[in-house]
């Protein structure tokens, strides 16, 4: 899993099987500083993110599961809000 | 398995039912001489690791649902072991000549 930044939201009415109803976001992955690692990504959210929630995601054949019981064809999920952050300065 | 510190703690009060009553950790990949590898990531926590802690993580899904079972879900990462000690003598070359 990593984390990332909600930076907006994605409208694709017509949409393969399995995909109906489902909210999908811009996110932004994030390193451990906050600062952007890697290309945005659209994924599949679970949890009732916004635009500039900090979140956790899950990626590969995981994303898929977090729609159960219907195996979904996502490969990036939103499965976690976070609320608190702590990090520790291990040099 | 990859070679991680644990780097931070992470909470998510509204999360996906897979994840409730797991820890998160932030962990960051490591060489084995401790200096930074990869981006941290984030992995459910089983051995009650802790900050600065130098850790195992399993980070591919068979192994993870092994550990969870059958109710896996959208979880991908673990934290599978404390690392009390690692050890990397240099390799032994072959003898010249």
């Amino acid at each position: 899993m990593y984390l990332g930044q909600v930076i907006g939201t994605v409208v694709a009415e017509r949409r393969i099987e399995g995909l109906e109803g489902h909210k999908l976001l811009l996110v932004q992955p994030l390193d451990e500083d906050e600062r952007p690692s890697g290309a945005k990504q659209v994924a599949v959210d679970t949890v009732q993110a916004g635009p500039g929630d900090l979140v956790v995601l899950v990626g590969s054949r995981e994303a898929a599961l977090a729609l159960e019981p219907s195996f979904v064809p996502v490969d990036a999920a939103i499965v976690g809000l976070i609320d608190d952050l702590q990090r520790t300065d291990v040099g | 398995m990859r070679l991680c510190r644990v780097i931070g703690t992470v909470v998510a009060t509204r999360h996906h039912p897979t994840y409730d009553g797991r820890k998160l950790l932030l962990v960051r990949p490591e060489t084995p001489d401790g200096s930074k590898a990869a981006d941290a990531f984030i992995a459910v926590d089983r051995v009650q690791a802790g900050p600065g802690d130098r850790v195992l993580v399993l980070t591919e899904g068979n192994g993870v649902r092994q550990l969870l079972g059958a109710d896996s879900g959208p979880i991908r990462s673990i934290v599978a072991g404390i690392i009390d000690d690692l050890d990397t003598p240099a390799p032994r070359g072959r003898a010249p000549g």
